[in-house]
């Protein structure tokens, strides 16, 4: 296990209590309106993948659209974070695409099943649907096995 | 019978949640995405000894961790404060195609058939939580992020990868519905 005090300055801790309360509410107000826009639906995921409403894609779109312009905007101005630092987005690792391919295609399996995506888990067992518990932790299994068969996989 | 849908519309929803890639950007320079917390929590608890899972992830992690414990929170609080997680308000369509399945209770978020522990028991409940969270789990970290990380994040700063692992959600999300949802139900 690596010490995590070695590669921090003591100054540093890993986590401002400033920050801790930024990252809380806003995963609360994510919470509220995943649920409230019932993005968390079993049956609007089911509804999107039979294209029978533009709900999600309305939801989906929408949000790329302004996180887009958003970013283009931060870019121009050289906008930095309220603390001064500058803003980098790194690029997503690219080799030929086949991980994000295999990957999305069984990510979008378990999508069409449990009907939730990572962030919709949380939100749901908060809302009291207390069997996608079992979900989460299958999950978390999945992130395991794969973090064990990562160096035999194609990527 | 009448269920009435409280459902925010998509162009309030939408926008909003596109806003938290430039809050997060601006307030701690972080990139939006949530799958990540899955790696994060095999780190932060289990003894492995894989490579994926060797590095500091109190530095790189924690804020994650803490952000998808608000979104849990958020959930208690839409339902138990503003009155969410009524019935869906799915088109008739959606309806009739997943009455054909078997599926009839849409007063909740998920079908009661598959998402109860009764269900957990049962083949269809069996797969579509166990074998749909494993799915999920496996597949995002293998593709590197899933609908936060990639469909939002990544294609609104227009990385190719995305875009792919985009198309590989819906090759799944389309097999799932149109094979595997009618073999298991």
């Amino acid at each position: 296990m690596p010490t995590s005090t070695q590669t921090q300055s003591a100054d540093q801790p890993a986590l401002r209590t400033s920050d801790v309360f930024i990252y809380l509410v806003m995963g609360i107000f994510f919470g509220v309106v995943l649920i409230l826009s019932e993005v968390v639906s079993w049956f609007r995921i089911q509804e999107m993948f039979r294209f029978q409403s533009f709900h999600m894609y309305g939801i989906i779109g929408s949000a790329v659209a302004v996180a887009a312009v958003s970013i283009q905007l931060l870019k121009r101005m050289n906008a930095t974070t309220i603390r001064g630092e500058p803003i980098k987005i790194k690029d997503k690792p690219w080799n030929k695409g086949t991980n994000q391919l295999i990957g999305g295609t069984v990510f979008g399996l378990g999508w069409g099943l449990l009907g939730a995506c990572p962030g919709p888990i949380y939100a749901l067992i908060g809302a009291g649907i207390t069997p996608v518990i079992v979900g989460l932790l299958a999950a978390l299994l999945g992130a395991l096995t794969y973090g064990h068969l990562k160096p035999n996989l194609p990527h | 019978m009448e269920l009435m849908s409280t459902s925010w519309p998509w162009y309030v929803a939408g926008p909003i949640i596109g806003l938290m890639v430039p809050a997060l950007l601006l307030l701690t320079g972080k990139a939006f995405g949530i799958s990540s917390s899955l790696k994060h929590t095999c780190a932060a608890t289990l003894p492995t000894k894989a490579e994926y899972f060797q590095y500091d992830w109190r530095a790189s992690g924690l804020w994650n961790l803490v952000f998808v414990a608000g979104i849990l929170i958020g959930g208690v609080l839409a339902v138990q404060v503003f009155g969410g997680g009524g019935p869906t308000g799915i088109s008739d369509a959606t309806q009739t195609d997943l009455r054909a399945l078997g599926l009839t209770d849409f007063s909740g978020l998920v079908p009661p058939e598959l998402f109860s522990w009764s269900a957990l028991s049962t083949p269809a409940g069996f797969v579509a939580i166990v074998l749909g969270g494993f799915l999920v789990g496996f597949g995002a970290r293998y593709a590197g992020g899933c609908t936060s990380g990639h469909a939002i994040m990544g294609l609104a700063s227009l990385q190719l990868p995305s875009l792919i692992a985009v198309i590989g959600f819906f090759i799944g999300g389309l097999t799932t519905t149109y094979l595997l949802l009618p073999l298991i139900l």
